[in-house]
């Protein structure tokens, strides 16, 4: 305190036309002179100070790198099997090994990695577009509208999602499509609960109300007026569909009801490498595993870090 | 009160009809009949089984005599294993599966209850870190993948703990720690989220301005509020542990019901498949059935009404 004060200037220091009257100027007088950040830039701004999350994010950008031109660093192919190579431990020339057919394990894992994140964005973006849908209507009409479609979805929330998904497994066929199908035959519920929340609350204030009066139909004022206002809370809600639809994949692989042979997948990888708990090959399980692990955790943090940064109450 | 648990209690059964009746039309819009494996057998052996079994009778005889099974709860014998009725292996296999979820839940419930509290006593130290770091990485590391690891670890390397099977308490300690850590992650970051919320409140200064011991505060005053989110995703999680017992079965080779429905899908077991998917959805359903109820109760701030929605 005192330090401070003796660091000031004394009056006879500052010189006098530091007090000029700038006089007034109505025009300037609202001008705002920071920079004014927009709401996408603001949550990116404190989506950056979030190590973990942007760790995650990073770790992201990587596998989807190699999973696009991973397989091309090797010369192995992923599928072709090789026996006398059966069971190699990582070296320079398989740097993941091989498993018991002699396939390489570092290219099955950039191909996992497709599968996977195909599998996870797939569901993601068809969840989001129904849940929209469902959810926007259901919240914007409400009334009656809302109670049937609520009704429904009551319903189908009881559905187990798993049985359902293994029992149309069983009815289609595994396949790619076929799982992703089943995941999003339940998986939108989430979604449009979410959605028809935040509209219900949104639609009450006044600007929806300004557009009502100017004339703008229900589909414009979903689309421009309700929406960008809910996309905080739809886009965590994605963040965090994307490592349940990935476990799903894994899960049901592992199970043997997902991604047939010779096909990668890491769940597939996983099953394939049980045996290896006895006979010691543990790179073929801790390879798959490290990966499904990593990519959950990273959407994971990142889910958590988003929903911190998207939400304006928490802004400090 | 009455009139939701009556509404709760009709959605309850339609979505028990309509997992059943999805089912049903599922498993028969599949090609082949569960007899096409069987070489060797004649034209009249095979329509004689299928006479047996229902099969040659028009779809909707079969879903009449299908909904009929569901209310008697008679599913008939299995095909594969024609000396065994599904109600004998859902009497067998439920009660192994029913242990496993039941230890499972209250481990899950219990240790993640207390780690939560822990790390919203301890906000912002080293131990929440910790802690949290635990509970992120629990629910990103998939139960079956946990499984091998325990397994490798405990049984292969140390040798400490069986394998597999389901015989003694040392049997239950690693199927229970592999099928635990995800639900009790989530339960964890939960308590801790909502016990910080509540601790920050007025009457819980009231309690510490009263000199109430910390213990009973967080014990009596605190806790109770900061259940509530947790008591919303039991219904979930008790869901999710349920499908996790297909995998963790498997792995640990424990003849459980999920051991039974994954069989009875690989051989397009009809019988069975029908009936352990209409029980595990019956027992799942009124699970979330009872939570609902239990969360109306818990709290009283929600004014039930049978309109239900806001």
């Amino acid at each position: 305190m005192n330090k401070q004060q003796t660091n000031l200037p004394s009056k006879q220091d500052i010189p006098e036309d530091w007090f000029k009257p700038i006089g007034k100027n109505r025009e300037k007088a609202e001008d705002v002179v920071r920079p004014s950040l927009s709401y996408w830039q603001d949550a990116w701004r404190r989506l950056l100070k979030n190590k973990l999350a942007m760790g995650g994010l990073v770790f992201l950008v990587l596998l989807a790198l190699m999973a696009i031109f991973g397989p091309l660093l090797t010369p192995h192919s992923p599928t072709a099997q090789n026996l006398p190579n059966q069971n190699q431990a990582p070296s320079m020339n398989h740097y993941f090994g091989t498993d018991n057919l002699g396939r390489d394990v570092f290219t099955r894992t950039w191909y996992g990695a497709r599968i996977s994140l195909f599998v996870g964005l797939a569901a993601a973006l068809i969840d989001f577009f129904i849940g929209i849908i469902y959810g926007g209507v259901a919240g914007y009409k409400g009334g009656r509208t809302d109670s049937v479609m609520m009704r429904i979805v009551e319903i189908l929330y009881g559905l187990p999602y798993l049985l359902v998904v293994i029992l149309l497994l069983v009815v289609m066929g595994p396949s790619l499509t076929t799982i992703i199908v089943a995941l999003t035959v339940t998986g939108w519920i989430g979604m449009a609960r979410i959605v028809r929340g935040q509209v219900m609350q949104i639609k009450n204030y006044e600007f929806v109300a300004a557009s009502q009066s100017f004339g703008a139909k229900t589909s414009r004022i979903i689309k421009k007026n309700l929406l960008p206002n809910t996309m905080g809370p739809i886009i965590v809600q994605m963040t965090l569909t994307v490592p349940t639809a990935i476990f799903a994949e894994a899960f049901l692989s592992f199970l043997g009801l997902g991604i047939q042979a010779p096909h990668a997948s890491w769940g597939v990888m996983a099953n394939d490498a049980l045996s290896t708990i006895i006979s010691g090959h543990w790179w073929r399980l801790f390879f798959p595993a490290l990966f499904i692990s990593l990519t959950m955790f990273a959407f994971n943090v990142l889910g958590d870090g988003l929903q911190d940064a998207l939400d304006p109450k928490l802004r400090k | 009160m009455a009139k939701y648990i009556v509404k709760r209690f009709f959605i309850m059964i339609i979505t028990v009809l309509l997992i059943a009746t999805l089912t049903f039309f599922l498993m028969h819009s599949i090609p082949g009949s569960p007899f096409n494996q069987e070489r060797g057998t004649s034209e009249a052996v095979q329509a004689n089984l299928e006479a047996f079994y229902g099969l040659d009778q028009p779809l909707y005889v079969q879903y009449a005599m299908y909904i009929k099974s569901i209310i008697t709860f008679d599913f008939g014998p299995s095909i594969k294993n024609p000396n065994q009725t599904v109600n004998d292996l859902l009497s067998r296999g439920f009660p192994i599966s029913f242990e496993l979820g039941i230890i499972t839940i209250l481990t899950a419930l219990v240790s993640g209850v207390t780690l939560g509290i822990i790390a919203a006593l301890r906000h912002n130290g080293f131990i929440d870190y910790l802690a949290m770091t635990f509970a992120v990485l629990g629910i990103s590391i998939p139960n079956f993948v946990l499984a091998t690891l325990v397994i490798q670890q405990f049984a292969v390397n140390w040798g400490i703990l069986p394998a597999a099977t389901w015989s003694s308490p040392a049997h239950m300690v690693l199927p229970t720690l592999a099928l635990a850590t995800g639900p009790m992650a989530i339960i964890a970051r939960l308590t801790r989220s909502s016990m910080l919320e509540v601790l920050t409140q007025d009457y819980i200064k009231m309690a510490k301005a009263k000199g109430l011991t910390p213990f009973r505060i967080i014990i009596k005053h605190a806790l109770k509020n900061a259940m509530m989110p947790v008591v919303t995703i039991l219904g979930t999680l008790i869901a999710g542990i349920l499908t996790g017992t297909f995998v963790i079965e498997k792995i640990f080779a424990i003849p459980g019901m999920g051991k039974y429905f994954v069989d009875s899908i690989n051989n397009r077991d009809y019988p069975v498949i029908m009936g352990t998917t209409v029980f595990y959805s019956s027992i799942l359903v009124f699970m979330l059935f009872l939570v609902d109820i239990a969360y109306s109760l818990l709290d009283p701030r929600i004014k039930l009404n049978a309109k239900g929605g806001e």
